[in-house]
């Protein structure tokens, strides 16, 4: 797939007259490439951590193919659009939020998923892209850097949310929507000042917020802090996942050779411990290649943010690409065992939709940001 | 010229700083991510590929199986053949109850039971479901795919020869120990030596592949018995008739071979099918042959009269006087069935007179009596090291007074198990000499043999008992056609509450054949026999004669009961065969040479 995707863009020749092309589609071609590249490797690990089983290789391929259908739609709406909408996304998802509270379905312990008798999702996705772009959205209409009153009403705004979601309980998301509404902020040119502030008064709330915490956050806590505590219970999964981090060595056991996921000691293997099975199948240099990808599609992020021309596409488009690094740094950090455990997927190659779609949609914005511009200009 | 337009417009500026401080802490982040890949890939690489190791590698028991018995001509006794036990960890089978009526109905148990079992052990790890089901059914078992259902190889053990040979092979337990017979005496010798080898299993604990072998596993080693199969079931069959027909209680019989003492056959009534032992009577079990004691009666008498001659104060012409029937010893008094007058030796035999060999009893000294009973083996335990073994008993000769002298001639006053009266009856068959009793096949003469009487007085009182089964003699119905037999019979009053029953009586045939020079000695014991012929002439000889001929038969002994004039035919007819014998040798010489 990606070889003919290089072969297309050979054949076209001129570079220019591809640009021409794609900028027609709306789409950035080297964050294409790389996702594409991503997702090939995810499908690959995917293959060898589901134990061959093609059926699963094809479902993620239809979500796949779902998501990027999502991006290029997503792509061709002018950022003036989305901003437009902005206040009503936020408000229909908390809505949607709010009815799961009330009348959500249960999986695996924890009320998150709406079901509307077609068709059942997750509210909480569709905030992911709401929070940064309500957030973007009220302090783009305002000069910035925001005052002090601003700041409070984006908080406010970034609160409500996230509290809601993490009374599902799920903190996973909560935290990544948290940080995605702070980047906003934070890329907003917040006083240095007011983010000291801001953070003395997270130390402070921290142990209102552990009191808070649902029993298994905790252990999962108490579990990242010592996971040979408990190595059956709790601490299994974590302890099985650095074994299997372990055993790649520099240049991992080799594609489908990892003993320890195709064993089954280890848990999750194809959904968020899948970087477990890949660092043990292709070791540290595999490693390595992995988070270049990821480093080189931020970087992309990050650039097509700063090349962005309204303080509304800046701060979505940053906030959006560094929630991505976030994401990536959550997942492989916890399967390292430098973080607790969360429940985060690996963004592009854990098996699963529905985080996917929501992914390439906040692929899609970015696109859109960039190949929007001259529009923009004129 | 969309990008120049692009970048010539003035770009909304990033804090610059605010720009590098986030491009810093990414990298920070991606270094840290980094550090933490190089720590546990490289730097503890090693301990956390010991770690994963100790997780899938696991050392497994290679079962080795029992070693075979055999019968003297290697015919199969007792084998082992592979079967599998089901065995499951309940935790992990709790999950897939949907599964466990599946289960059940594979296996034939009862679901109810089954879920009662599994639900009272829920925090176990290992329980059987169930053990030894033949490996076709385990792999369907283990197609069904249930988690937490496994199997073990194990090895269960199979008689081919079932009841025929049960009390000397035995049997061995559900974990292939020992228990009973030979298979209890030699447990060690046929017990393998596991191997090891170590192997990958997955967190289901199935073995997913094999890794190495560390340790072969040593098979059992083969047991060769000095039991002729062939002879084994002709006994069988014959005690088994002979029990029905006299409506007998129990029996035993026992055959050995006169120059080695080997054990060539040894049964025993009622018998057990060892192959399944659901409905097992412990009664059944014992193998009543050395476990069984007795007093022997006027099967003894050879020795009585083997002392006397050894005393040398006898000859076997010499007459005894037995009238009038009866012998007043102080103020007991030894009867005959009736008044036999004057005997000699070899009559006193013949007639089985107690009132005889008391009289010789009474006039040697007790310890001769005594020694020579004792040499023969009464008394002590044959050392065939067959488990559960008695040596009998027999009273310390300073403590007998006349009438326990008396008695003791004919039998009575001791107590002996059917092999004992086999082994001792050796020692008139061979020459005097006494021979360990063996169960194994021997490999060459047998060691220790000890001479415990003199060959010329055992060759006597062989001529002598050869009279017992002449016409005119007790033991008339032990006769072979073919073979000249000696033997004795034996009908014992059985000891009751304050004395002898009038009633219940042991009738008992020992002998040997051909009596020229003995192969065979066997004894044949019936227990209580319930019809009007209980004498040991009437119920236990004609069994002997069964027996023996048959094993005479079986082995090849050349027959040295044939009539003279037959056998100046015979020799006239081998010579006649000899001559156009030699012509067809050369006959075939030349054949061969034109080939």
């Amino acid at each position: 797939m990606i070889k003919a995707k290089n072969n297309d863009y050979t054949q076209w020749g001129e570079r220019r007259q591809s640009r021409m092309f794609t900028r027609g589609l709306h789409l950035d071609i080297p964050l294409l490439l790389a996702i594409i590249i991503l997702s090939t490797v995810g499908l690959a690990i995917l293959y060898s951590a589901s134990g061959q089983s093609e059926a699963i290789i094809m479902r993620q391929l239809m979500r796949l193919g779902l998501a990027f259908a999502v991006m290029i739609v997503v792509a061709q709406i002018p950022p003036h659009h989305i901003q437009l909408w902005a206040p009503w996304a936020f408000g229909l998802g908390l809505g949607l939020l709010a009815a799961v509270l009330l009348i959500g379905d249960e999986g695996k312990g924890a009320q998150r998923w709406l079901d509307l008798g077609f068709f059942r999702f997750q509210p909480s996705e569709i905030m992911k892209l709401a929070v940064p772009v309500m957030v973007a959205w009220y302090l783009a209409d305002n000069p910035t850097p925001p005052s002090l009153k601003n700041i409070f009403i984006a908080c406010l705004l970034i609160i409500v949310p996230v509290l809601l979601i993490a009374k599902q309980p799920d903190l996973g998301t909560s935290i990544l929507i948290a940080s995605s509404g702070c980047f906003v902020l934070l890329l907003s040119g917040v006083r240095w000042k007011h983010v000291c502030i801001f953070m003395a008064l997270i130390a402070t709330s921290a142990p209102l917020l552990w009191f808070n915490l649902h029993a298994y956050q905790k252990a999962r806590v108490m579990t990242f802090l010592n996971p040979e505590n408990d190595p059956l219970g709790t601490g299994y999964h974590i302890i099985q996942s650095k074994i299997a981090i372990g055993s790649g060595g520099l240049y991992g056991k080799g594609w489908l050779n990892g003993s320890q996921s195709h064993l089954e000691f280890l848990p999750e293997r194809t959904t968020d411990f899948i970087f477990s099975v890949f660092s043990e199948e292709f070791g540290f240099i595999g490693i390595i290649c992995l988070l270049a990808l990821y480093l080189f599609i931020v970087i992309r992020g990050l650039y097509i943010a700063t090349q962005a021309q309204g303080t509304f596409t800046r701060l979505l488009g940053g906030s959006l690409i560094l929630t991505f690094f976030v994401y990536t740094f959550v997942n492989i950090g916890m399967v390292s065992g430098l973080l607790p455990v969360v429940g985060l997927p690996l963004p592009l190659i854990s098996y699963g939709g529905t985080s996917m779609v929501t992914m390439m949609a906040g692929f899609g914005l970015l696109m859109s940001i960039h190949t929007h511009r001259r529009l923009l200009s004129n | 010229m969309s990008k120049r337009a692009v970048k010539s417009s003035p770009p909304v500026l990033i804090h610059p700083v605010r720009h590098s401080i986030v491009l810093g802490a990414l990298m920070l982040s991606a270094g840290l991510l980094i550090w933490r890949a190089v720590d546990l890939q490289i730097s503890d690489s090693e301990f956390l590929q010991g770690q994963g190791d100790a997780r899938h590698l696991r050392i497994v028991e290679i079962p080795a199986h029992r070693g075979m018995i055999t019968d003297r001509h290697g015919e199969p006794l007792a084998i082992s053949t592979p079967v599998d036990s089901v065995w499951v960890n309940p935790r992990e089978i709790m999950a897939a109850s949907a599964e466990w009526p599946r289960l059940a109905r594979l296996l034939k148990l009862d679901i109810d039971e089954l879920s009662q079992r599994l639900m009272t052990r829920q925090t176990r790890e290992f329980v059987y479901l169930k053990r030894r089901i033949s490996p076709d059914l385990a792999q369907q078992v283990k197609a069904l795919g249930i988690p937490g259902v496994f199997l073990q190889r194990e090895y269960r053990r199979y008689y081919p020869a079932g009841e025929v040979a049960a009390h000397v092979v035995g049997f061995t337990d559900v974990d292939d120990a020992g228990q009973e017979g030979l298979e209890l005496a030699y447990d060690d010798w046929l017990q393998g030596v596991s191997g090891s080898k170590r192997v990958i299993k997955n967190r289901l604990g199935y073995i997913v592949e094999d890794v190495e072998s560390i340790e072969a596993p040593e098979a059992g080693k083969e047991l060769r018995l000095s039991i002729d199969r062939n002879i084994q079931y002709l006994a069988y069959r014959e005690l088994k008739t002979a029990i029905r027909d006299h409506r007998a209680k129990s029996g035993s019989i026992v055959v050995l071979d006169a120059k080695t003492s080997e054990v060539l056959a040894m049964v025993n009534q009622p018998s057990y099918n060892p192959n399944n032992r659901s409905t097992l009577k412990s009664s059944h079990v014992r193998n009543r042959a050395v476990t069984d004691v007795f007093e022997p009666g006027s099967t003894v008498k050879p020795f009585t009269i083997a002392a006397a001659l050894e005393s040398k104060k006898y000859l076997p012409g010499n007459i005894i006087r037995t009238g009038p029937g009866y012998y007043r010893v102080g103020r007991d008094t030894v009867r005959d069935t009736k008044n036999y007058g004057n005997l000699n030796l070899t009559d006193i035999l013949v007639k089985s007179s107690n009132v005889g060999t008391s009289k010789l009893a009474l006039s040697l000294a007790a310890e001769k009596l005594w020694g020579l009973y004792s040499r023969a083996g009464f008394g002590s335990l044959t050392y065939s090291g067959f488990p559960g073994e008695v040596a009998g008993l027999m009273t310390d000769h300073w403590k007998w007074s006349e009438i326990d002298q008396a008695t003791f001639s004919f039998g009575y006053g001791m107590s002996v198990t059917t092999l004992q009266l086999a082994r001792a009856y050796t020692v008139l068959a061979n020459g005097g000499r006494l021979t360990p009793v063996s169960f194994l096949a021997l490999e060459g003469a047998p060691a220790q043999q000890e001479q415990v009487m003199e060959p010329a007085v055992a060759k006597r009182v062989l001529k002598m008992m050869e009279a017992v089964v002449s016409e005119k003699g007790t033991g008339a119905k032990a006769d072979v056609v073919g073979y000249r037999v000696a033997g004795k019979t034996g009908t014992v009053h059985k000891s009751d509450i304050g004395g002898y029953s009038e009633e219940r009586y042991l009738s008992i045939f020992a002998g040997m054949a051909p009596a020229s020079d003995p192969r065979l000695v066997a004894v044949v014991m019936i227990n209580e026999p319930r019809t009007e012929a209980y004498h040991g002439g009437q119920a236990a000889a004609p069994t002997f004669s069964k027996v023996m001929g048959g094993a005479l038969r079986q082995l090849g002994v050349v027959p040295d009961d044939v009539p003279r004039t037959n056998m100046k035919r015979l020799h006239q007819k081998i010579a006649e065969h000899l001559a156009p014998q030699q012509e067809g040798a050369h006959l075939r010489a030349s054949v061969g040479g034109r080939i």
